[in-house]
């Protein structure tokens, strides 16, 4: 059975060409970075090129890359600088909506004393922003505000909030992971403190990050050790896959420059259309016009979003959900919760996300497939009757 | 990615016995669409009121759609009487068990069926017993306090998997806590104390137990065990056969042998050797 993968926001095919690129680094440049000899110096000249190609990304100086694990330990390596580079002031503000590296940090966060403002966001994800300027004051460390949402696909307006941010002296973060590579980014002009990223949610592997610091940023390392990454984050240098995230940046860039994004846009486009106008009661979640370009969430009403899921992956299509029932969890995801989707539509969501190598033929045979299935289903449902009036 | 067994994936593919029976002798309705799963059971009767005929519908998961489908199996050709006495814990294992965090699938289906014999038997609709304690879910003490005990559950987690109660907000945990203590305390088991040996006892024991488990298994190496006396707790032992020249012989006796004799006679038990 062919695999139709459109769950490219949890994680994503490693190009060809990246893993062209990052196989000698595991065989013959086996060499580290930091000696002294030619052997290990060549792949420091690799590293180097590869932090280009990603500064280029996203409108970054190089020597403002650093490299870590992780989105996750990129969210964290910025908000726990903020903190100890301004160790009187106790005001962190975030989302509601974010990505649990912020949201869980900053809950913990919350029980060691510090305030925490999550501002609202309304019915279309839309955030509240005057809400978040009201908020702020001066004890406010950092502000934290994802860029693009990792569920409903929903865009952030970051140069605003940045700039206004910035001009009340107060430092700035955003979490990047879903943005980076789907949307043309450049920090230079927004004026962004810190903002992390994640190379396998662009064609990269598993296992590799980045945290951008903008140039004169107060900080203060997570990963203290060697003076790898300028001494901003000790350890060896996960080399090949820094070799990989270096590649995929630059295949996303050209990607962005070709429009290459426009395609992926018009079938997210397409397949979200024929689900609405073949599935009664279903309706997308979040602002159809500030979106990511490759995501759709669609409320599928009075069913159940791991059911749909389980008999979607019999035809080997891979998507995800919010529904409570696949996390382990017993509520729907927080970010439906902030945005007060009704229970009838939350527990049925499924998103559908994209990337450049989804073709028209697999959109067709989710159309083809997914209608049934919620048919069936809604069968099944004591309330879908209830609800026709029948 | 859950693990469901093939039969509860059988059962979530090909759900048996799908839909509104109109002319039901009884009806169990439990959820509700804001928890996240829903389920309405229908049953009929024959004229030897057996249950002829069982029907569900079901809004949830794919566990919570199996469990009734099972559930509408279980219950066919049996009387009231055998009916009533169907548990969760029955209906996790005809599906051959449930992901420990999709139990309450299982209780939901045992809640649809009481509910329906007692519409059947026009028992008054059960009052909400007791005072609610998760807010999220609407759980009472009641409810939690039944689930603990027929499922033997000790933490919150448990109680959570089984009945939702503190998956929300998390401030009944304390409540929670409270109840599963009350239910420790009153039926923990008092440990029995094993009667104490007497002496002579203790001695016939230890040498039947060296006869009888020990040499067997001593012999396959060609070696044996001799006992020379016990003092109190001090088991002395002498080694012979092909055990006597073994280097690994303290272990054998330290390992083995002493863990046996603790097992089959008492825990303070300690064997030595002696030339």
């Amino acid at each position: 059975m062919n695999v139709i993968y459109v769950d490219n926001n949890a994680t994503t095919m490693v190009a060809p060409e990246v893993l062209d690129a990052m196989l000698p680094y595991f065989s013959i440049n086996y060499g580290n970075p930091s000696s002294m000899h030619s052997f290990g110096g060549n792949v420091a000249g690799a590293i180097q090129t590869a932090r280009e190609n990603l500064a280029n990304l996203i409108g970054a100086a190089p020597e403002e890359i650093v490299f870590t694990s992780c989105g996750t330990e990129s969210d964290g390596t910025a908000i726990r600088a903020a903190i100890e580079s301004y160790p009187t002031k106790k005001h962190l503000v975030t989302s509601r909506v974010e990505h649990p590296a912020i949201k869980n940090l900053y809950e913990a966060l919350s029980k060691k004393g510090y305030r925490t403002t999550f501002v609202p966001v309304d019915r279309s994800g839309k955030l509240d922003i005057d809400y978040l300027y009201n908020s702020l004051s001066d004890d406010t460390a950092i502000v934290s505000i994802m860029w693009g949402n990792n569920e409903t696909g929903v865009i952030f307006p970051i140069e605003e909030i940045s700039r206004e941010i910035k001009s009340r002296g107060i430092l700035f973060h955003t979490d990047a992971v879903q943005a980076v590579s789907k949307i043309p980014i450049n920090v230079g002009e927004t004026g962004v403190d810190m903002l992390s990223l994640s190379g396998h949610k662009f064609h990269s592997p598993k296992g590799i990050g980045a945290l951008y610091i903008r140039k004169g940023t107060k900080f203060s390392p997570f990963m203290i050790g060697g003076h790898q990454e300028r001494g901003r984050r000790g350890g060896t240098e996960n080399t090949a896959s820094i070799i990989g995230l270096g590649k995929a940046a630059e295949l996303a860039a050209a990607h962005l420059a070709d429009h290459g994004y426009d395609r992926v846009n018009r079938l997210r486009d397409k397949l979200e259309q024929a689900l609405l106008a073949k599935v009664p009661n279903a309706m997308v979640n979040g602002d159809p016009k500030n979106r990511l370009p490759n995501t759709t969430s669609v409320a599928f009403e009075y069913v159940e979003g791991e059911a749909i899921l389980l008999m979607m992956n019999e035809y080997g299509i891979c998507a995800s959900s919010g529904s409570a029932c696949t996390s382990g969890s017993l509520e729907p995801s927080h970010v439906l919760r902030a945005m007060g989707v009704p229970f009838t539509a939350a527990h049925g969501s499924i998103r559908f996300s994209l990337s450049r190598y989804n073709t028209e033929d697999e959109i067709d045979v989710i159309l083809e497939k997914l209608p049934p299935i919620i048919e069936r289903l809604r069968a099944l449902s004591p309330f879908w009757k209830k609800a026709m009036g029948t | 990615m859950w693990e469901y067994t093939d039969k509860v994936k059988d059962h979530f593919l090909n759900p048996r016995n799908v839909g509104v029976m109109e002319d039901a002798d009884g009806v169990g309705e439990v959820g509700s669409i804001a928890c996240g799963d829903a389920l309405t059971f229908y049953f009929k009767l024959d004229e030897n009121n057996k249950i002829k005929d069982a029907t569900f519908q079901t809004f949830g998961c794919a566990s919570a759609i199996a469990s009734s489908s099972a559930l509408t199996e279980m219950v066919k050709g049996l009387t009231l009487e055998e009916a009533q006495k169907i548990t969760n814990e029955d209906i996790a294992d005809y599906l051959g068990g449930l992901p420990k965090e999709k139990m309450h699938c299982s209780v939901m289906g045992r809640d649809a069926l009481e509910k329906a014999i007692s519409c059947y038997l026009h028992e008054p609709e059960k009052k909400v017993e007791g005072e609610i304690v998760c807010e999220c879910f609407g759980v009472t003490d009641r409810e939690i306090e039944r689930v603990v005990r027929e499922n033997h559950l000790t933490t919150i987690d448990d109680v959570t998997d089984y009945v939702k109660a503190g998956g929300g907000c998390g401030n009944c945990h304390d409540r929670i806590q409270e109840i599963i203590d009350e239910i420790l305390g009153n039926e923990r088991p008092v440990r029995k104390k094993a009667p104490a040996l007497t002496n002579l006892q203790k001695i016939k024991l230890i040498e039947e137990s060296i006869e009888r488990e020990i040499n067997p298994t001593l012999k396959k190496d060609a070696g044996r065990l001799e006992l020379i006396d016990v003092d109190g707790n001090r088991v002395l032992v002498r080694l012979g056969g092909s055990c006597a020249a073994c280097a690994k012989s303290p272990v054998t006796l330290k390992h083995y042998v002493e863990s046996r004799l603790r097992e089959l006679v008492s825990p303070e038990l300690v064997v030595e050797e002696v030339q």
